[in-house]
């Protein structure tokens, strides 16, 4: 599918599980189509396409859209294709790109390959670009963080830049529109946040933020909102958020809620500590029945 | 608006009853007997308060927040969570000395008479910006790891325990020295049981 009034798009896998590209194909069909009929995937490693690596390597023409799933590193012993490392490859193909967004937090920063002891040179593409190119790029780099990202976040950027050619960013160099709100917001279980119940695991009833770990309350990310497969989110599901949009994911211990003598290390963002604490204590006294109960007997 | 002539004289009537029902207790005394201490007519003191229950509630306010501004200000401070524990264990005490009645109230009828503070006042309610002031105590020493970790309210019971009891035993006269003697044994005693160990 070739069509020069599309824009290009390549989709470059360095270290990576796949995970963003298993989400990009669990988009919402009709949103994938109109995806793939407004833009030209001309290379993506795991679909079916005309061009190889190479190909895109020796064009002479400008790619649109450079979207890198993957941690990058430059020790060839680590990490190699085409006999090339991942630094290498990234920083040819970005001298031809207008745009790169970083699809998935290893992109960004590293993720989980950044943990691997053994090399220290896994980072995410920012730093692995050659300062040089970044000022010929049209937009400075975008960042998708999360683990994965939400298949419509990847659409939505690219529709917003195919249309204004701009996309506005927060200090994590994430779309504000994206990551402007928190897990928390749309949380079906925020009343059960409020009067300090706590949950279990995979559950109906409760919240996952005092002993799960959940850090709803902290983490940019529009999962509550933008549903997954139009209708999920991790915590509706029970599952808690493990903030995999934020730069320090991932961190230790992510299903369990971190405390000190019984009182939780961080509280939601924009609250003091003490305020949160003889907030709380106040609703913890209160034993409200109907949230007590079980949904359904 | 709250007139300020208005809430200087409801401290002054919580201070007198304080006074009366840390000695003589909550049942025992009665609304004219303060509206006599305060030489104001019964009809005015309904003025301030409506019930006798309502005033032992603002009373129970009043008197945790003088403490809780104590050691909010000891919190506040750049010193160790050790010293922190030492300062406000010597406030405390000297707290009690100047004023025996707060915590004669507070033992003598906020922990004895639960049945007055059940509605309105339930948990933490109305002494809740003093717990808060000891969870942030407990929660800084912990993540400085000068306090080990441990359950909330054991470590809680432990600083409150220990206190109060002290209290108590200056209250009834029985200490040998002046209670501000006591007042590093004491902290010492706290700070052990709280301490990070290796
Ligand atoms: S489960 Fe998490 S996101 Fe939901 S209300 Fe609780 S803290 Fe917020």
């Amino acid at each position: 599918m070739t069509n020069k009034q599309k824009p290009t798009i390549v989709w470059f896998q360095a270290i990576t599980c796949n995970g963003n590209t298993h989400s990009l194909l669990s988009a919402n069909s009709a949103r994938l189509e109109l995806f793939l009929n407004s833009f030209d995937l001309i290379y993506h490693p795991s679909l079916t396409v005309d061009k190889t690596l190479e190909d895109i390597l020796n064009q002479k023409e400008k790619i649109d859209y450079l979207l890198v799933e993957g941690a990058i590193s430059s020790n060839k012993d680590i990490f190699a294709l085409k006999n090339s490392t991942t630094n290498d490859l990234l920083n040819k193909l970005a001298l031809k790109a207008n745009y790169i967004i970083a699809v998935g937090s290893c992109a960004c920063y590293g993720g989980i390959h950044k943990k691997f002891e053994e090399d220290k040179t896994i980072s995410g593409i920012k730093e692995n670009i050659n300062e040089k190119i970044l000022k010929n790029l049209k937009h400075e780099i975008i960042n998708l963080n999360g683990c994965p990202v939400h298949p419509e976040w990847i659409l939505q950027t690219l529709f917003t830049l195919k249309a204004y050619g701009k996309i506005s960013l927060d200090k994590e160099k994430r779309p504000i529109e994206l990551y402007s709100t928190l897990a928390h917001h749309g949380c079906t279980r925020n009343e059960y946040f409020e009067w300090k119940i706590e949950g279990s695991f995979g559950e109906k009833e409760g919240c996952l933020f005092y002993e799960q770990g959940c850090r709803g309350p902290m983490t940019h990310s529009s999962c509550n909102k933008i549903l997954w497969n139009d209708i999920s989110s991790k915590t509706r599901v029970g599952m808690p958020c493990i903030g995999c949009t934020e730069n320090d994911f991932p961190r230790n211990d992510m299903l369990e809620t971190k405390k000190n003598i019984g009182i939780p290390q961080d509280v939601p963002l924009g609250i003091s500590k003490r305020a949160y604490l003889s907030l709380t204590g106040i609703a913890k006294t209160f034993k409200i029945d109907r949230l007590n109960k079980k949904l359904m007997e | 608006m709250i007139s300020v002539a208005k809430e200087i004289k409801k401290n002054s009537i919580i201070e007198n009853s304080l006074k009366l029902f840390s000695t003589k207790g909550f049942y025992n005394t009665t609304i004219p007997d303060i509206a006599k201490a305060m030489k104001m007519s019964v009809g005015n003191m309904y003025n301030y308060f409506s019930s006798k229950e309502e005033l032992a509630k603002y009373a129970i306010k009043y008197s945790t927040n003088v403490l809780a501004k104590e050691l909010r200000n000891v919190n506040e401070m750049e010193i160790t969570s050790k010293e922190k524990i030492y300062l406000f264990t010597r406030r405390y005490l000297q707290n009690v000395t100047k004023s025996p009645e707060v915590v004669e109230y507070f033992l003598r009828v906020y922990l004895s008479n639960r049945e007055v503070f059940n509605q309105g006042c339930e948990g933490f309610i109305c002494v809740g910006e003093f717990v808060t002031e000891v969870m942030i105590l407990l929660d800084e020493g912990a993540q400085n790891k000068e306090f080990r970790e441990q359950d909330f309210f054991p470590a809680f019971a432990m600083i409150m325990g220990c206190l109060g009891g002290f209290a108590f035993l200056s209250g009834e006269k029985v200490l040998e020295k002046e209670l501000l003697f006591y007042s590093d044994a004491v902290a010492d005693n706290i700070y052990r049981a709280l301490k990070y160990d290796e």
